[in-house]
């Protein structure tokens, strides 16, 4: 047995190349690794069709355009908050806090539209609340130089305990005309604002990610911190940054949601950080950072999407999907992990025989 | 050296708690009696024994998100058990639960060290789990107090030297504790595994099997909590001590646990959940909104951190220092 497989070590761990291969140097670790993610989102694709294929035999209202335009919404304002929280993860942070900064921005919204606010000041205070609780969190991470799981649960209990102080069971529910456009408007057809507002801001994160200096200083950030720092990459900075966007995102998903349910309280979007971070890991983004795509993501989101819509067509409990949504996590992580360590078991056997 | 430095830390807390008291004190007088402060003792108990586990689970650098649930699930168990077999020994039921509350951490823990994923993801997921399966037990029913059995109910209750036995088990357990941690090499184990893997490796230990241990006894410690949760609040329902991880981990951050593993007393964890104790306790009487709870667990968690990083940082340099003059 030798030192590398003797279990996992969150906090430093063994480089998954090598463990993959045995102990040994690997010599294409780059080939090898996309060549994974590359047949991860295949099968992310196979599994999104056989979904869709199962609800449409399930249920004859499945494939109703209306009715799936509606699904969407399943998803939507996870997805948008799923894509700065791929590039966070990918940097090797998180972010627990996200659910908490939805329910904060949207009671100040709910407060400001309650004092008369216009529909562009609650748009504008709903994503400036977000940059602000994005910053907090970034500046307590990159700054103080806390561990972000930590300051994360922290601030998810402050932001949302912030909005139970201002509304505690009250509820707000009156917004100025128009505000309900971002949630319960079409751009054209059975094409929601929001869905169209996501598939933008995907291709945006997409390039950002995959075509950006940006984007590449965040994989070696979150590949090697250290080496990222020694070749001269701000990596507080584009951390920091990184949280600004999860903020942010939180405001826009939090603008959305509150204009979908057209009410707050303080308890909206309870659990949601788990369902967004099993959708980003779900979309093959490495939870201790350093790979991942935006595709990957978005089908990710597509599949948790349509499965929540057809269990609610079989009318299955929300609390039983959240049984599915904990296993599919779990599921997800551990089966890479397993074929990979199989693979190199076969490896090794077929060098003894040679 | 090392040692007075690490105990700085307990006086603390133990005198933040003292100023907290002090200053409740004076806005309601009888908060300081003898009496109202073995019911804070009593009250606080859950907390103390599930942030002994986590604490060793964090020491081994992971996390338990699940213990709640894994609290929850255990409690709801036991008092099916009891509304179908009001006839079952007390000693049956609470065994059941211990059993359950072990399963259930062992799953955590065999994810962790065999399949090795990471702790967060594997209680963020079991926690989702867990919860759905109270809703499947139960249909999504509740347990009510008029299906549990008498003595389900007083166990916890009865007096016992002044104190109820619930207070009494929370002491227990802070003995075993100083016992496991002081005295076992499952305990010295813990922080070696937390402190430096590679080290612990190298000194023949095996890192994955300490960390499943680790989950085993939050795992166990849980069970037990869930019976204690269910008999004294009298219900069984799947909400049960929702969002009650994030107390339990703020207490072992108040106490100084160290998220990134092999630093923490049983001492400070204790004060720490006395501390978040004290403030839950002291909200109604100086008639401040319970909503305001949330935020304030949230800060303390936050304030907890960056003192611990401040006092990790100069614990770090001293040690240099020290092994500078010794070379």
């Amino acid at each position: 047995m030798t030192v590398l497989d003797t279990g996992p070590l969150p906090a430093e761990p063994a480089p998954r190349s090598a463990r993959a291969s045995g102990g040994s140097i690997p010599d294409r670790l780059e080939g090898r690794a996309s060549r994974i993610f590359l047949r991860w989102e295949v099968l992310l694709l196979v599994l999104a069709a056989i979904v869709f294929a199962i609800n449409s035999f399930a249920s004859p209202y499945f494939l109703d355009p209306w009715n799936l335009s509606d699904a969407t919404y399943n998803f939507t304002e996870k997805a948008m908050i799923g894509l700065a929280m791929a590039l966070l993860i990918v940097s090797g942070e998180i972010d627990l806090s996200v659910a908490s900064i939805i329910a904060l921005a949207s009671v100040a919204m709910g407060a400001a539209a309650a004092a008369g606010a216009s529909v562009w000041m609650l748009v504008l205070i709903g994503l400036g609340v977000g940059l602000v609780a994005g910053a907090f969190n970034g500046f307590l991470v990159t700054m103080v130089g806390l561990p972000s799981i930590v300051v994360t649960i922290g601030t998810m209990s402050l932001f949302r305990g912030i909005a139970f102080i201002v509304l505690g069971d009250q509820v707000y529910n009156s917004y100025p005309a128009g505000f309900e456009w971002f949630g319960q408007g079409y751009v054209v057809w059975a094409f929601t604002v929001e869905l169209v507002m996501f598939l933008v801001l995907a291709v945006i994160f997409g390039l950002v990610l995959q075509k950006s200096t940006f984007g590449r200083r965040v994989y070696a950030i979150g590949n090697n911190p250290m080496a990222a720092r020694f070749s001269g990459i701000r990596v507080e900075r584009i951390k920091f940054i990184l949280f600004l966007l999860t903020g942010v995102m939180s405001g826009l998903a939090s603008i959305c949601l509150t204009s979908r349910l057209g009410s707050t309280r303080p308890s909206i979007a309870t659990g949601w950080e788990l369902e967004v971070v099993t959708m980003v890991v779900l979309g093959g983004v490495a939870i201790n950072g350093g790979s991942g795509t935006i595709l990957g993501v978005v089908i990710a989101a597509f599949v948790m999407g349509l499965v929540t819509f057809g269990f609610g067509l079989l009318n299955v409990p929300g609390i039983v999907m959240s049984i599915f949504i904990g296993l599919l996590l779990i599921a997800v992580i551990a089966l890479p992990i397993l074929f990979r360590r199989v693979m190199a078991a076969r490896r090794s056997t077929r060098r003894v025989a040679a | 050296m090392i040692g007075f430095l690490l105990k700085r830390r307990e006086p603390q807390i133990f005198a933040a708690i003292l100023v907290l008291i002090a200053l409740i004190s004076t806005r309601f007088p009888g908060f300081a009696a003898p009496a109202n402060l073995a019911e804070v003792f009593n009250d606080t108990a859950i907390l103390i024994v599930l942030a002994l586990g986590q604490m060793a689970v964090i020491l081994t650098r992971c996390i338990d998100l699940s213990v709640a649930a894994n609290l929850a699930l255990s409690g709801m168990i036991v008092a099916l058990l009891n509304a179908a077999h009001p006839d079952l020994p007390l000693a049956v039921l609470i065994l059941v639960a211990l059993v359950s509350g072990l399963l259930l951490g062992a799953i955590n823990g065999l994810l962790v060290w065999k399949v090795g994923i990471p702790s967060i993801v594997v209680t963020l997921g079991t926690l989702a789990v867990y919860r759905g399966v109270i809703f499947l037990l139960a249909g999504g029913a509740w347990v009510n107090a008029h299906q549990m059995s008498a003595v389900f109910l007083n166990m916890p209750r009865s007096v016992i030297l002044g104190l109820p036995v619930l207070a009494w088990t929370g002491v227990l357990i802070v003995a075993l504790g100083v016992l496991v941690i002081r005295y076992t090499g499952f305990g010295r184990a813990l922080y070696a595994v937390g402190g430096n893997p590679v080290a612990a490796v190298y000194a023949g230990l095996d890192v994955g099997r300490t960390q499943f241990l680790a989950f085993c006894l939050s795992g166990l410690l849980s069970g037990l909590c869930g019976y204690f949760w269910v008999s004294r609040y009298a219900v069984a329902y799947v909400d049960v001590a929702n969002g009650f991880e994030l107390d339990v981990i703020a207490a072992c951050v108040i106490g100084g646990v160290s998220i990134g593993g092999g630093i923490g007393s049983v001492a400070g964890t204790v004060l720490g959940a006395i501390f978040l104790g004290v403030i839950k306790n002291a909200l109604p009487v100086v008639n401040i909104s319970p909503f305001w709870q949330m935020a304030i667990s949230g800060s303390v968690i936050i304030i907890a951190v960056v003192f611990n990083a401040r006092a990790e940082k100069k614990r770090g340099r001293l040690i240099l220092k020290q092994a500078r003059t010794a070379s």
